[in-house]
């Protein structure tokens, strides 16, 4: 533990999942798993949150809602795909409702499989995550002193979430 | 009177873990209408009977849901053995009935637990999902996996119950309701629970009868539907009576549902008691499925229906599934009405959503 520099907090969000994944990740926050104890931290608000827990597969009516959760939330960010149907869309992909696995929308970081997954394997992504967000946030702040010594402000610049939003809404309007 | 407006809840929201859509009206701090917003999980469930067959069809059914989802297996398969006119071995059907017992427990502790988190209690929330894993164990130790069990087929179930299982799942239902009856009183007796269960979100009988709520949301409102009653499975072997309360609020919900996991453990204590040591398991079943069957049980969140409809060929022509999530939302929107904008999402928790089901 004495290498972990930050704790990073946790957003879940439901895709199209069974809800047992959902249910696994819930278990995971409680005393017997307890994942909190790695050093991270449960919150419902995207603009707080580093690491993206996603459970389901995409289809059409959820995916803005969750490429907006994945925009609001702050740079540098991590995305774990929890369960067979958010990693390629599991026993559903036939279905006709289902685009596929987390990947379609938003670009994943780490897969965990398992149908549903179990808590040990949750918490293994988990401290993939945690890794990977400290690794990622060191670059972020190397990337940071650079420009300052430069004597620059804007992209590299602690994010902003409304700015990201507003990027990708630019991106979204380009594609259309 | 206050200035009208529109406040969008969900479908990400801290207090729901499943992602619903409510469009709220209100005025001032006051809900005055309540407009659902669903399909953020539709996968299109039911349009897989064109493409997996009747008998791999149990698997996709049980993933309706994780937290019903040994009741989904159950009702799908009773539905074709009935179409098939196949009749299991009694065994099978006291294993099924215990299983579905201890999927109820689970979920009504879970739901305790999210009702705990909806009003603030953490430690609250944290006892009762500490008791949720032991039953979780105990299923794993039966079943081998914890949410998904994908143990029941069309003619039986796959899994034995072996005396030592039995032994030790009785040994732990002594305890579990020892550490239930610790947190009762928390849950019905604190003062500060009370203050934001009691009298919130009355549901009447009228009410509740006229917008066709099910489950344990009737049966707080005064409404004595059980339908365990049909006696499906092996519960016409069994004693039980549905237990309800008259108030209607979010107190009598949580009355109801706690009381129903001591009744759940009564049940498998009658079951073990009565089951038969046949060792056969499961009937071998031949042909297709013809004709139509409507199944009717009680999942923990109420009743679900099962409709299939087979033409002699591999796949089924439809199946349908309504489940009890789907029929209360109507109930929910009335409870919403008048509320406190701030009670919206504990409101929202009194009816035990379980939003993968009811889109399905």
């Amino acid at each position: 533990m004495a290498n972990v520099k930050r704790s990073p907090w946790l957003l879940h969000y439901d895709g199209s999942s069974c809800n047992g994944c959902d249910i696994e990740v819930l278990a995971c926050l409680t005393p017997v798993y307890d994942a909190e104890r790695l050093g991270v931290e449960n919150t419902g608000d995207p603009m707080q949150a580093d690491i993206f827990l996603i459970t389901g597969g995409i289809n059409e009516q959820n995916a803005p809602v969750v490429k907006q959760l994945y925009n609001q939330m702050p740079r540098p960010k991590v995305v774990v795909a929890v369960g067979t149907c958010a990693c390629t869309g599991g026993v559903f992909k036939e279905a006709y409702n289902i685009c596929g696995g987390a990947d379609t929308a938003i670009p994943v970081d780490i897969y965990v499989p398992g149908c549903a997954a179990r808590p040990q394997s949750i918490i293994d992504g988990i401290i993939k995550a945690r890794d990977l967000f400290q690794k990622r946030s060191e670059e972020h702040d190397a990337k940071v002193k650079e420009e300052k010594k430069a004597g620059k402000h804007g992209s590299g610049s602690p994010a902003v979430s409304l700015q990201d939003a507003k990027e990708a809404a630019e991106e979204d309007g380009k594609e259309e | 009177m206050g200035k009208r407006s529109i406040v969008p809840f969900g479908p990400q929201h801290p207090v729901l873990p499943e992602p619903i859509h409510l469009d709220l009206e209100i005025e001032d701090e006051r809900v005055i209408r309540a407009i659902p917003n669903i399909g953020f999980i539709h996968r299109g469930l039911e349009g897989l009977v064109e493409k997996k067959d009747w008998s791999t069809m149990v698997y996709v059914v049980e993933r309706t849901c994780g937290i019903c989802s040994f009741g989904h297996g159950m009702g799908y398969c009773e539905a074709v053995e009935h179409q098939m006119g196949v009749d299991i071995p009694v065994r099978a059907k006291y294993i099924r009935t215990i299983l579905m017992e201890m999927s109820r427990m689970q979920s009504h502790f879970l739901w305790l637990g999210l009702l705990a988190d909806g009003f603030g209690f953490e430690a609250l929330f944290y006892q009762a999902w500490r008791i949720r894993e032991r039953i979780l164990d105990l299923l794993e130790m039966i079943t081998g996996g914890r949410v998904i069990f994908s143990i029941n087929k069309v003619g039986g179930v796959m899994k034995d119950i072996t005396p030592e299982m039995q032994k030790t799942v009785l040994d732990e239902m002594n305890n579990i309701e020892r550490e239930l009856k610790e947190i009762e009183g928390t849950f019905l007796g604190d003062y500060t629970v009370q203050n934001r269960l009691k009298g919130q979100g009355v549901l009447t009988k009228e009410q509740a009868l006229g917008l066709g709520c099910v489950g344990p949301f009737a049966r707080a409102s005064g409404i004595a539907t059980d339908y365990r009653t049909l006696g499906y499975a092996a519960y016409s072997d069994l004693d039980f009576e549905p237990i309800t309360s008259n108030q209607g609020d979010s107190w009598a919900r949580c009355y109801v549902r706690l009381h129903e996991i001591y009744q759940s453990i009564d049940l498998i204590r009658q079951a073990f008691s009565k089951m038969p040591a046949e060792t056969d398991l499961e009937v071998a079943v031949k042909g297709n499925p013809t004709g139509e069957y409507l199944m009717r049980i009680e999942q923990p969140r109420g009743e679900a229906i099962y409709y299939v409809k087979g033409s002699g060929k591999r796949n089924l022509d439809r199946f349908r599934l309504r489940t009890p999530t789907f029929a209360n939302l109507a109930g929910l929107c009335e409870t919403l009405k008048d509320a406190e904008y701030s009670d919206v999402g504990l409101l929202c928790i009194t009816i035990d959503p379980c939003i993968s089901c009811t889109e399905r």
